[in-house]
């Protein structure tokens, strides 16, 4: 009677050649949750494997960067930034934008890196580009702590410096900017598979649209200063994340709901539009990466 | 008509873009995308030939795999055989979602765990204990489930004691073995091997092919299993499938469907030389064989220990330096019994000029191989890199037993090679 229950419609699942048009696969996600903590702690661990400074480097990036900037932007070019000391602002600004940077380069090389396993085992690809979300949540998490620090000091001294209470919302800024570093990831790491042009594009462009993101500057600055190209600032959905991050830990600069508002619908997009193409690609990646 | 079927392939096809992908890519992607927009079909989908590498096709598209159908019993240890490019690992891909089938679809009743190659997402830098964890991940085990088999996972790759050794600094040999480990205790209901037993040392292949019996066996799971190891394929397989050029040309029982693929490759021991020529760089003007300074046809026979003699007259057309010459020998199962090259010789051919013409003569050593069909490629190539000419079945010839060896029975068919032995006492 066995083959009675096995009527043709009773299968467990079926290879076809397209995916559904949307589909997050989060069920099977779920499944593999394991396979995800795994690459994250992966990640994290192997990084600075075999270095004598270890995880300190995660430190010391963001750290030096920011006294350079200081040193160029504050004292050598003179940009104000208020009352705030210009290292903790352009601490801000950097480990902020370091976290967008490394989602985004991280996961637009997903099918580029992984070709490797990809092309010989099946896992959701989808696991890929979250677990470097992730664990660059993680490495953010450690670059904050030195921030923290700064604040800290620069508080005892005496600094004029205070949270805001919207700092409490902090957490869904960093979100906010995981997501749409996964979805513009997820969308490039797509079409690198079959145009390399945009490897090369993204090495560069990510340093072109930091100057762009209010990373160094004021927003206000740049309306100030030259009007006329602005709006290239104020379109950028990034630059708002970076204000506001100011604005919440170091209470300089506006909030602008506009601005958010702005900023949030970009990223649904961005990411909606970023799963689609991931989805189309992943089922047939390796026959042209 | 109690059969449990656990999986079906139904007209599955999957179609290979050629050459580079470049700017020629956006103009067919676009034009792809515009018959979609219009509701057509896709237009590169029509085109396309059969999957023969000897022979330059129409198009830039080929199938590696055309319509095939077949299904698996639960419990069954199915066998992929076919020859080389002959789709095998392609179908794999698709049964193991590594890639998607350009049409068709199969149907599973069972979790799907594919062991294409042992090793896959091992990170170097990470111990055997922490790989066994990602390997295990990867694969589709739950941490609970690895946690569980860790002990006998340990045990069974014999890396006890450099489990918490970064993998980095494994030998290759133990690195393929805690791999393998992982994989034999996978527990799914379907389990895709390719070739993985061309690996390791004779006492693990041992020990493999004994695992992968047991899975079958008393784990009643499914087992796909693709490799050119006929003597593997044999022991563990109960039903085999051949494929030839994309296409499915029998299914049946194990042994007559290596039997069927055997006689493939027969067949082709009768076909004429096959030339490829691929920059007319040089022109082959003749070519013969001799055995005693006779010239032999192809398809006559050669009696073991004897020795043949290649004569190649070749024309130079172009400058060439660092000519080399590479003549395969293969058994009828098509594995390679010998390679042969001038560098073996210290022969070599720096600075030849253009429009002379080259007698070569090679001399074999006595021939060992074992009764049966053989059948010679030779290759003409630069610095053995870049190909220029090469010859496919140049030559076919059977080796009959001679009293090279004293032994009144033959030669055990399944042995490969003949080695010539003093035996004394005292």
């Amino acid at each position: 009677m066995d083959s009675q229950e096995n009527t043709d419609n009773n299968w467990l699942f079926e290879i076809t050649p397209k995916n559904k048009f949307f589909s997050l696969n989060l069920k099977e996600v779920w499944q593999y949750r394991d396979l995800l903590l795994l690459f994250v702690k992966r990640d994290v661990v192997t990084v600075y494997k075999q270095t004598v400074l270890g995880p300190l480097w995660y430190l010391i990036q963001p750290l030096f960067t920011s006294i350079t900037f200081t040193i160029i932007f504050n004292n050598l070019a003179g940009i104000s930034t208020g009352t705030v000391p210009p290292f903790l602002f352009n601490l801000v600004g950097i480990t902020v934008w370091n976290y967008f940077t490394a989602c985004l380069t991280g996961t637009s090389n997903t099918f580029g890196a992984n070709a490797g396993i990809f092309g010989k085992v099946y896992f959701p690809r989808l696991i890929v580009p979250i677990s470097i979300v992730i664990s660059n949540l993680i490495k953010f998490g450690i670059q904050f702590l030195i921030f923290i620090a700064f604040y800290i000091y620069y508080y005892a001294q005496g600094a004029a410096i205070s949270l805001n209470a919207a700092a409490a919302l902090f957490p869904l800024l960093i979100v906010l900017m995981g997501v749409l570093g996964l979805g513009m990831g997820m969308f490039i790491s797509s079409l690198v598979t079959k145009y390399r042009d945009f490897t090369y594009l993204i090495s560069f462009g990510v340093q072109l649209l930091m100057y762009l993101s209010a990373v160094m500057y004021p927003m206000a600055l740049i309306k100030e200063k030259i009007p006329s190209y602005g709006w290239l600032v104020q379109y950028n959905p990034l630059a708002y994340v970076i204000e506001t991050a100011r604005y919440m830990l170091l209470n300089v600069g506006q909030i602008s709901v506009f601005g958010l508002l702005y900023t949030f619908t970009v990223t649904v997009i961005v990411f909606l539009v970023g799963v689609l193409i991931f989805n189309k690609t992943e089922k047939s990646f390796i026959d042209t990466v | 008509m109690n059969k449990d079927i656990i999986l079906k392939a139904e007209n599955i096809s999957k179609q290979y873009r050629l050459g580079q992908v470049g700017t020629g890519t956006l103009t067919h992607d676009l034009n792809r995308w515009w018959h979609q927009v219009r509701g057509k079909e896709n237009p590169y989908l029509k085109i396309g030939d059969t999957n023969d590498r000897s022979t330059k096709g129409e198009s830039d598209y080929v199938w590696a795999l055309q319509d095939i159908n077949f299904e698996v019993e639960r419990g069954e240890v199915l066998g992929i055989i076919g020859k080389n490019g002959a789709g095998k690992s392609t179908l794999l891909k698709i049964l193991s979602k590594v890639t998607a089938p350009t049409t068709g679809s199969i149907k599973s009743r069972g979790r799907i765990a594919s062991l294409l190659e042992v090793g896959t997402g091992f990170n170097p830098e990470l111990t055997g204990r922490e790989n066994i964890f990602l390997n295990g991940a990867i694969l589709g085990m739950t941490k609970k489930e690895i946690t569980a088999k860790l002990d006998e996972i340990i045990e069974f790759s014999g890396c006890e004691r450099y489990i918490d050794t970064p993998v980095k600094r494994y030998s290759s040999g133990m690195t393929v073995r805690l791999a393998f480990a992982v994989a034999a205790f996978l527990e799914p209901e379907i389990l895709v091997i390719d070739e993985v037993l061309a690996v390791g040392d004779a006492e693990f292949q041992k020990k493999a092919i004994g695992k992968m019996q047991d899975i079958s066996r008393e784990g009643g799971r499914t087992v796909l299993f693709v490799s050119h190891n006929m003597a593997a394929v044999k022991s563990l397989c109960t039903r085999g499938v051949v494929l030839e050029n994309g296409k499915v040309v029998y299914s049946g029982s194990i042994d007559s469907s290596i039997n069927y693929y055997s006689e493939i490759f027969s067949q082709t021991f009768i076909n004429p030389p096959k030339h490829i020529n691929y920059n007319a760089k040089i022109a082959i003007l003749d070519f013969c064989v001799k055995n005693n300074n006779d010239i032999i046809k192809p398809n006559t026979t050669i009696l073991l220990g004897q020795k043949i003699k290649i004569e190649l007259k070749i024309l130079i057309r172009d400058y060439l330096d660092d000519l080399s010459i590479a003549i395969d020998i293969i058994n009828k199962n098509g594995e390679f019994m010998s390679h042969l090259t001038n560098e073996d010789d210290g022969f070599y051919m720096y600075d030849l000029k253009p429009n002379i013409q080259k007698n070569i003569t090679i001399v074999t050593s006595n021939l060992l191989f074992v009764p049966g069909l053989y059948s010679m490629n030779i290759w003409f190539g630069l610095s053995h890199n870049e190909s220029l000419y090469e010859i496919k079945n140049f030559f076919s010839f059977e080796i009959e037993q001679s009293d090279y060896s004293k032994r009144t029975k033959s030669l055990p068919a399944h042995s490969k090679v003949y080695l010539p032995t003093e035996w004394t006492s005292v």
